[in-house]
């Protein structure tokens, strides 16, 4: 690399945003553990208000930063330097998405293959089960918790398939419509990308059909022992995940209608994609570890 | 890579190189060297709050009985103190320094990312005014130790939990995106002929840290989140009557923590690794080694995090994996104390203010390493858990470990930042008064530990008495030693002192030295080429 001449890196002047995006957070954080309280205890207080407006500036930052970000894209200011950063940077991103996700498998593992064995008297626990709960039988799904709590268990036919099926097929759309943006064929863009917004708000609303489905019919709850907790805070958290990627993917469709990007300049779209795909693959080891096995 | 030649941006209108006055340059701030400063100011505002409370916990241990506050107080103390210390000062400073020597050490011209950057600061000041502010919430803020287990964290904690989960969620976020931005900035952004085998060893230490806290920050995202719905909304991931286990909120959390600690101990072996050489006016002794060392130790942290676990309840063969695994780390961490000797040996040395701390800290350090090879025996474990040992364990690695290597950092870069040097005088009095009076504060407290008194209790039995008082007493004076350093740095910024030249100590080696003194506010706009 010694001889080659180097592009100037491009170093932003001052921007209110990153601030304006603190101050956004410690709205969230403070409305949020208030309205946390406040909702689960029955009392009053401002903590909705706050976290509304939190969320609210929020967007606005959000807005104002992408904005002054693409005006600066779009005017040629952003050199292949800065876009290795920002593909690194959402590599890194990702990597951390997939870490936190990781918790909430590690959870299930744990109660599934080792609390719930001991609860039932496995390895040297035989005077735990003795004691605490006698009648405990430590089956997987758990449907009959240590204190007595029923619910059923969630098939893996029927909704979460046709789920399955939607995600892996969006995933493919998504990358003809990238494959569309790379040989600078609008028209592919522009159809496959709808399409896969589409495969990603049915799978919404088939997961809200689920959830009402489970708490209506099944009995199946946040409260349903460790099954109903692994359960819906891994489905829970995929799908704020999958909210979040399908507005992204809808920006970038806006983005596309106003003739942004080109096969060299796409870091935003790409990203987007990215994590689509990463969304997918989130969903097929839930499939896997949370429905099927 | 002739594609990079072909998108050359001519942009021949230089940027003026003056900052606009006033707070707007603080709040607005792109600049690596601002946003340094800025993280480094936080983080001593931060180490003094966090030192004020463990005045009071001192204070209250002087004597046996109940003396000062309530039970529930010394426990938000002891909580908030381990908070504030960890994630609010040692950890903010580490990622000033990052801020500020990195671009400067590989040849950058600033992060790679310079508004994420600033952004992941100013998160910090709102998440600790949230943690510091339910203090004074009916009812007390968290009272469970910083490691919130559960129960204590659940099913027996106030409300205020929830605020200290989402305090933790903000903090977390500014962490990830600190980390975020060293790591590309560290692949991205060196000198044209900077390969990886020739950054200097801050330079690596660093982005082995930000990829143990891209790694394991989520994690305690995910733990606290399990805490808040299992306290508020009826989860069961800690219950044992849902199925949980609460011995699993221990996995989670310290599958996070283990790491976390290497998290504050890998950037310092970076900078006495950058010391020790300028003042034995030798190059490093066994460069690659070190990275190697560096290296394993962040792999190997992920494998031991149950030696915290050994008294909670496991199966046997765990507890020997994790003891064997465990002692294992002692061996690249011995490379590196090896290598910083092997420096030493025969060279030219001099004993300027940074290198007394290296020193102290080489020497300390290593107690603390012994006395983690003393808890990671699992049956010896058994006596040592949740004693004052422990206590003096953590604080001689964090406080004569990683602070001492911050304020070996704030020393040696310090005429660097302002362009004057520091007050020697006053400097090494803070040296010398913090190296007794720790010592008196914390070496103690390996004895009380080994005779049995517990950790993060109010009172204590009689026969530790005549222990205490001197602990107590270390602790204010090493208390009082800080207020040195605040007089010298306030001094410093006020740029009193001799104008010092581009190269401050003459062993000193490195990019950063080839700059100005002041370093210029941009640096390297144009890439060094390095040979
Ligand atoms: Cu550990």
């Amino acid at each position: 690399m010694s001889d080659q001449q180097v592009e100037k890196y491009y170093v932003p002047d001052q921007s209110p945003w990153p601030f304006v995006g603190a101050v956004a957070l410690f709205l969230i954080a403070v409305g949020a553990g208030n309205f946390v309280i406040e909702t689960t205890k029955g009392t009053e207080g401002y903590g909705g208000i706050t976290l509304i407006v939190g969320l609210l500036t929020l967007f606005v930052m959000l807005f104002g930063w992408f904005r002054d970000q693409i005006n600066e894209s779009m005017s040629g200011m952003h050199g292949v330097q800065l876009g290795r950063s920002y593909r690194q940077g959402m590599s890194w991103f990702i990597f951390s998405e997939v870490m936190f996700f990781a918790a909430f498998f590690g959870a299930l593992f744990y109660a599934r293959n080792i609390a719930m064995p001991w609860l039932g008297g496995d390895s040297n626990n035989a005077m735990t089960h003795e004691v605490l709960w006698p009648g405990f039988e430590a089956v997987w799904p758990l449907v009959t918790t240590p204190g007595g709590t029923t619910t059923e268990a969630m098939g893996w036919g029927g909704l979460p398939l046709y789920n399955t099926i939607i995600l892996l097929v969006s995933s493919v759309t998504c990358h003809f419509a990238h494959v569309g943006l790379e040989e600078g064929n609008r028209k592919k863009l522009i159809v496959f990308l709808g399409v896969t917004i589409l495969l990603g708000c049915g799978f919404l609303v088939l997961q809200v059909e689920e959830y009402i489905h489970a708490y209506r019919e099944m009995g199946l709850m946040l409260t349903s022992g460790t099954y109903g907790s692994t359960f819906f805070m891994l489905t829970g958290f995929h799908g704020l995940h999958v909210t979040l990627g399908t507005l992204l993917l809808i920006i970038m469709f806006l983005r596309i209608l106003k003739g942004h990007f080109t096969p060299k300049n796409q870091f935003a779209f790409m990203a987007a994609s990215w994590y689509w795909h990463f969304v997918d693959v989130v969903w097929v080891g839930l499939f896997m570890f949370v429905y099927i096995l | 890579m002739s594609s990079v030649a072909e998108e050359v941006h001519h942009d021949d209108d230089h940027h003026d190189h003056h900052h606009t006055p006033g707070i707007k340059r603080w709040l607005y701030t792109t600049n690596h060297k601002d946003i340094g400063t800025l993280y480094l100011w936080f983080a001593f505002i931060m180490f003094l709050v966090g030192g004020a409370m463990a005045m009071v916990i001192r204070a209250e241990l002087f004597q046996p009985g109940m003396q000062i506050v309530e039970p529930n107080f010394f426990n938000q103390m002891t909580t908030v103190h381990g908070l504030v210390m960890v994630f609010g000062a040692v950890m903010p400073a580490f990622t000033g320094l990052a801020n500020w020597m990195v671009p400067m050490m590989i040849g950058a011209p600033d992060m790679a990312l310079p508004r994420m950057n600033n952004w992941s600061f100013w998160i910090l000041p709102f998440a600790f005014l949230i943690l510091l502010s339910s203090l004074f919430l009916e009812g007390g803020g968290p009272n469970f130790g910083w490691t919130f287990y559960a129960p204590l964290s659940t099913t027996f904690s106030n409300d205020s939990t929830a605020l200290f989960v989402f305090s933790v969620h903000i903090m977390g976020a500014s962490s990830i995106m600190g980390a975020i931005n060293v790591i590309v900035t560290i692949m991205n952004m060196r000198a044209p002929g900077m390969t990886y085998m020739k950054m200097p060893m801050f330079v690596w230490t660093w982005f082995i840290t930000a990829f143990l806290l891209i790694a394991v920050m989520p994690v305690l995202a995910g733990a606290v989140t399990m805490v808040l719905t299992d306290k508020f909304f009826g989860t069961s991931f800690f219950n044992a009557a849902g199925g949980g286990d609460p011995v699993m909120f221990q996995h989670i959390f310290w599958f996070f923590g283990h790491p976390e600690v290497y998290i504050m101990i890998l950037p310092a072996f970076g900078i006495i690794s950058h010391i020790v050489p300028a003042f034995a006016r030798k190059p490093l002794f066994g460069y690659a080694s070190m990275v190697y060392a560096t290296a394993s130790i962040a792999l190997l942290s992920f494998i031991v995090w149950a030696h915290h676990m050994f008294t909670t309840g496991m199966p046997v063969v765990a507890e020997l994996f994790f003891m064997i695994a465990t002692m294992l780390i002692s061996v690249p961490t011995g490379v590196k104390v090896f290598n910083w000797v092997a420096t030493m040996w025969r060279g030219a040395m001099t004993f300027e203010v940074p290198m007394l701390f290296a020193l102290a800290f080489i020497v300390l350090f290593t107690i603390g390493g012994l006395s983690g090879l003393m808890l990671a025996i699992t049956p010896v474990d058994f006596q040592y858990h949740d004693t004052y040992f422990v206590v003096a364990h953590f604080h001689y690695v964090l406080v004569t470990g990683a602070i001492f290597s911050i304020m070996a950092a704030a020393y040696y870069w310090l005429p660097k930042w302002t362009g004057k040097m520091f007050d020697i005088k006053l400097a090494q009095w803070h040296f010398w008064c913090s190296l007794i009076s720790v010592n008196l504060l914390f070496f103690p407290m390996h004895f009380v530990g080994l005779a049995g008194m517990p950790r993060r209790i109010p009172d204590y039995a009689l026969q530790f008495a005549d222990f205490n008082k001197w602990i107590s007493l270390g602790g204010f004076a090493f208390g009082l030693s800080q207020l040195i350093f605040l007089a010298l740095l306030i001094k410093a910024c006020r740029k009193k002192g001799d104008s010092v030249p581009a190269r401050v100590w003459e062993g000193a080696e490195g990019l950063e030295w080839e700059v100005p003194s002041p370093a210029p506010y941009h640096t390297f706009e144009t890439p060094p080429v390095i040979k």
